[in-house]
C-alpha cells in the first residue's frame, strides 16, 4: 500500500489509462502548462506531450462538443472542467449530444467520454460558484454518474469510467484533493454502480455521497456514544444507483437517513425516497429523513453559508427523530 | 471630449491611489482569513477605468467580471460597502450575499460583478438593448478579459450588437493572461481587436497603462454608440500585476516582467505629469497619499465594526413574493 492524495488518485487512474490506450486525451482549461487548475494533472504534460494533455482556451461549448465529436470517430476523451459550474455553458453538447447518440444513431454511434470536475460548494464563493448538479445529469438517459468521496474509490471508479464505453459524469470536489488516503501499489477498478458500506451499523442506514458523506461519519461518532448504530451507505456512482444496497440496509434498519449537498427540490434523495417507499415500505419504521443544502442560491456571507449547508449536527438530530429520541 | 486638465490628473491621482490601495487592503485582509473565497485583484489595470470614467456620460452604465471591486467606487458606489460586502457583512453592497466578485449597485449604473467566464458579455448587450428600446441615451460599457474574448457567448453578442446597432462598446480588458494561460497560447492570431473585422465593428488596440489613450478610444466609442451607430471593440492592452487571484504561484511569467510593466504603471505616469507641469509639490502629494490611507482605513473599520446578516436573510430576496413556499433542508 502506499498513501496517496485525492488529486494523485485522478492523476494516477487518468495517467494509467493513458498508458495502456493511445486514443485517451486529457483536455480543459489549465490542465497543462499549469498542471491543473487544482493539480489533478501534475506532470502528465510532461509524460503525454501536448498531442494529448491539452489546454483549452475558455471556452466549455466549444471544447466539449469537439471532446465530443472525437468521441464519436475513435477517441476517448476526459473532458476536464474546472469546476461543473462551468460545464454549463457546454451542457448542451452534453445532454443533446453525448446522451443521445448511441441509441438516437441506432446503436451505431457510441460516446466513450468522462466529464470530470469538482461539484458542490467549495467555501465562500457565491451563488453561481457553489451548485451541484449531480442530479441534473442524473435525470438524463444516456449518462452515467459517478461521484466518489475518498481518494481510494476516486482512483479505482475514475478508471472504470474511462474504460466505460458511454458517457460518464465524474464529480471531484475542491476540498477533497488534499484529502489522503492508502491505496494498493498495483492496479485495481471499481465498479460503476456498487454502493460501499463505510460503516456498518444496526439501528439507521444513512445514505450519502460525495465529500459531504464526512459530515455522515461525525455524526456517527457522536451517536455511537450516546448507544446508538449507524450504517453509512456511500453510492458511489448516482445513476446508475445500486438499490439493492440501499433495500438490504433499510430492511435491516428499518430507518433511513438521506445526507446529500444539493438543493432538495426533485434531488437525488427525492428520487431514493420514493423508490425506497414504493419497494420496501413495509420495511420502514419512520418516515424518511433527509439532509440537503438549503432551496436559496449559495449565499456568500459565512454566517449564511454556515446555515445553508448541511452538517453533522442535523444528521445527529435527523437520525434521532427517525428513531423518535427526543 | 472634456478637457484634460490640471484637475483631471489630480483626481485620476487620488482616485486610482485609493483603487490601489484598497486592493491591497483586500489582499491583507484575505490574509487574515476575513476576506474569503475567491479575491481577484486590479492592481495595475487601473488606467483602464480611469480613462473610461473621464469619457463616460452620466447616464452611461457598466458591467464587469469578477475582477470588479474598484469599478463601483469609481461610479460613486461607498466604498465602505464594498469592503462590507467582501466581508460578508449586512451593510455590504449585495448585504453579504454576494462577495468579491459579485458587486452590484444599479443606482451608479454598476450592473457587476459576474463570475461565469464570458457571461456577463451578453448581459452588456441586453442592458443596451433595452436603453434603446426605451430611447434612453445610455451606453453600456461592457468589459471582459483577453480569456473571455474565447467564448462563445461573445461572437454570438458581438454579431446581434452590430446588426442591431445596439449601444454598447465591448473592451477587453487584456491583461497578456487568463490564469496561466497566455493570450498567444489561445488564438491562431494574439490581436483580439481583430475579432471585430469580421463582424465589420469598428475595433482597435489602445495602451491601457495610459488613462489619457483610454479616455480618447472610449469617448470616440461611447460617442458612436450614442449617435447610433453601434457597438466598437476596443482592445485595451493593459496588465495585471497581482497573480489571478490569491492562490496562484505565477509560474507562468517572470518577475522581469513584471517589473517592465510596473515602469510604466499608470499611477507614476499621472503623477510624473503632476509634477512636470508643477500641478503639485511633493508635500502636497504626501498629504493625498496620507488621505488614501485614512480612507481605505476608515473602509477596514467600518466594514469589521458592521454586522453579519441574520440568518433569515437567506430565504429573503430569492423572489419578490414574500410567503413563497421554500422546502425545509434539515
Ligand atoms: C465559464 C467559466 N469557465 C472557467 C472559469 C474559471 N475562471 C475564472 S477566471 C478565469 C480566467 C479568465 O481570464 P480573463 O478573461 O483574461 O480575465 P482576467 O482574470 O485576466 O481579468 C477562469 C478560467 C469561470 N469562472 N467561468
Ligand atoms: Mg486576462
Amino acid at each position: 500500500m502506499k498513501t496517496i492524495q485525492f488529486r494523485e488518485a485522478i492523476c494516477e487512474a487518468m495517467s494509467e489509462e493513458m498508458r495502456r490506450d493511445e486514443s485517451i486525451f486529457l483536455i480543459g482549461e489549465e490542465v497543462a502548462e499549469y498542471n491543473g487548475a487544482y493539480k489533478a494533472s501534475k506532470g502528465m504534460l510532461d509524460e503525454f506531450g501536448e498531442k494529448r494533455v491539452i489546454d483549452s482556451p475558455i471556452a466549455e461549448l466549444g471544447f466539449t462538443g469537439i471532446a465530443v465529436g472525437s468521441a464519436m470517430n475513435g477517441n476517448r476523451p476526459i473532458v476536464e472542467f474546472m469546476t461543473f459550474n462551468f460545464a454549463l455553458v457546454g451542457i448542451d453538447q452534453i445532454i443533446n449530444n453525448a446522451a443521445k447518440i448511441r441509441q438516437m444513431s441506432g446503436g451505431q454511434l457510441n460516446c466513450p467520454i468522462v466529464f470530470r470536475g469538482p461539484t458542490g460548494s467549495a467555501g465562500q464563493l457565491g451563488a453561481t460558484h457553489s451548485q451541484a448538479f449531480e442530479n441534473w445529469f442524473a435525470n438524463t438517459p444516456g449518462l452515467k454518474v459517478v461521484i466518489p468521496s475518498n481518494p481510494y474509490d476516486a482512483k479505482g471508479l475514475l478508471k472504470a469510467a474511462i474504460r466505460d464505453d458511454d458517457p460518464v459524469i465524474f464529480m471531484e470536489s475542491e476540498q477533497m484533493y488534499g484529502d489522503k488516503m492508502e491505496v494498493p501499489e498495483g492496479e485495481y477498478l471499481i465498479p460503476i454502480g456498487v454502493a460501499d458500506i463505510k460503516r456498518e451499523g444496526t439501528d439507521v442506514t444513512i445514505v450519502s455521497f460525495g465529500k459531504i458523506i464526512k459530515e455522515a461519519y461525525k455524526a456517527a461518532d457522536v451517536l455511537e456514544k450516546e448507544g446508538i448504530s449507524c450504517e453509512i451507505l456511500d453510492m458511489r456512482t448516482v445513476r446508475p444507483m445500486d438499490w439493492e444496497a440501499i433495500f438490504t440496509s433499510v430492511k435491516k434498519t428499518n430507518r433511513l437517513v438521506i445526507l446529500e449537498e444539493a438543493w432538495p427540490f426533485a434531488s437525488i434523495s427525492s428520487e431514493i425516497t420514493f423508490q425506497v417507499q414504493e419497494n420496501i415500505f413495509d420495511h420502514l419504521d419512520a418516515p424518511i429523513r433527509r439532509i440537503t443544502t438549503a432551496d436559496t442560491p449559495a449565499p456568500y456571507s459565512p454566517v449564511l453559508l454556515e446555515e445553508w449547508l448541511p452538517n453533522f449536527n442535523d444528521v445527529v438530530k435527523a437520525v434521532k427523530d427517525v428513531m423518535y429520541i427526543k | 471630449m472634456k478637457k484634460f486638465t490640471k484637475q483631471t490628473y489630480i483626481n485620476w491621482y487620488k482616485d486610482m491611489l485609493f483603487w490601489r490601495k484598497f486592493e491591497d487592503k483586500l489582499a491583507a485582509l484575505y490574509i487574515q482569513q476575513k476576506v474569503r473565497g475567491f479575491l481577484h485583484l486590479y492592481n495595475g489595470q487601473e488606467a483602464v477605468l480611469a480613462g473610461a470614467l473621464h469619457a463616460m456620460g452620466e447616464n452611461d452604465k457598466m458591467i464587469t467580471a469578477y475582477r470588479n471591486h474598484v469599478q463601483p467606487i469609481g461610479l460613486g458606489v461607498d466604498p465602505k460597502r464594498i469592503m462590507a460586502e467582501l466581508l460578508g457583512k449586512v451593510t455590504g453592497t449585495s448585504k453579504g450575499m454576494g462577495g468579491s466578485m459579485h458587486i452590484f449597485s444599479p443606482e451608479h449604473n454598476f450592473y457587476g460583478g459576474h463570475g461565469i467566464v464570458g457571461g456577463q458579455i451578453p448581459l452588456g448587450a441586453g442592458l443596451a438593448f433595452a436603453d434603446k428600446y426605451f430611447n434612453r441615451d445610455g451606453v453600456t460599457l461592457t468589459y471582459f478579459g483577453d480569456g473571455a474574448a474565447r467564448q462563445g457567448s461573445l461572437h454570438e453578442t458581438f454579431n446581434m450588437a452590430i446588426n442591431w446597432k445596439l449601444p454598447v462598446v465591448f473592451i477587453c480588458e487584456n491583461n497578456g493572461y487568463a490564469m496561466g494561460t497566455s493570450v498567444e497560447r489561445t488564438a491562431n492570431h494574439d490581436e483580439i481587436w481583430k475579432l471585430g473585422l469580421g463582424y465589420e465593428m469598428p475595433c482597435g488596440p489602445v495602451d491601457g497603462m495610459n488613462p489619457m489613450k483610454v479616455a480618447e478610444a472610449m469617448h470616440e466609442a461611447i460617442e458612436r454608440a450614442r449617435r447610433g451607430d453601434g457597438p466598437t471593440l476596443l482592445d485595451i492592452k493593459t496588465y495585471r500585476y497581482r497573480g489571478h487571484s490569491m492562490s496562484d504561484a505565477q509560474k507562468y511569467r517572470t518577475k522581469n516582467e513584471v517589473d517592465e510593466y510596473k515602469k510604466i504603471d499608470p499611477i507614476s505616469q499621472v503623477l510624473d505629469i503632476i509634477y512636470k507641469k508643477k500641478y503639485a509639490s511633493e508635500d502636497e502629494v504626501k498629504e493625498w497619499d496620507a488621505e488614501v490611507k485614512s480612507k481605505v482605513l476608515e473602509c477596514q473599520k467600518f466594514a469589521e465594526e458592521s454586522p453579519f446578516p441574520e440568518k433569515q436573510q437567506l430565504y429573503d430576496m430569492v423572489y419578490e413574493q414574500e410567503d413563497y413556499p421554500f422546502l425545509k433542508h434539515r
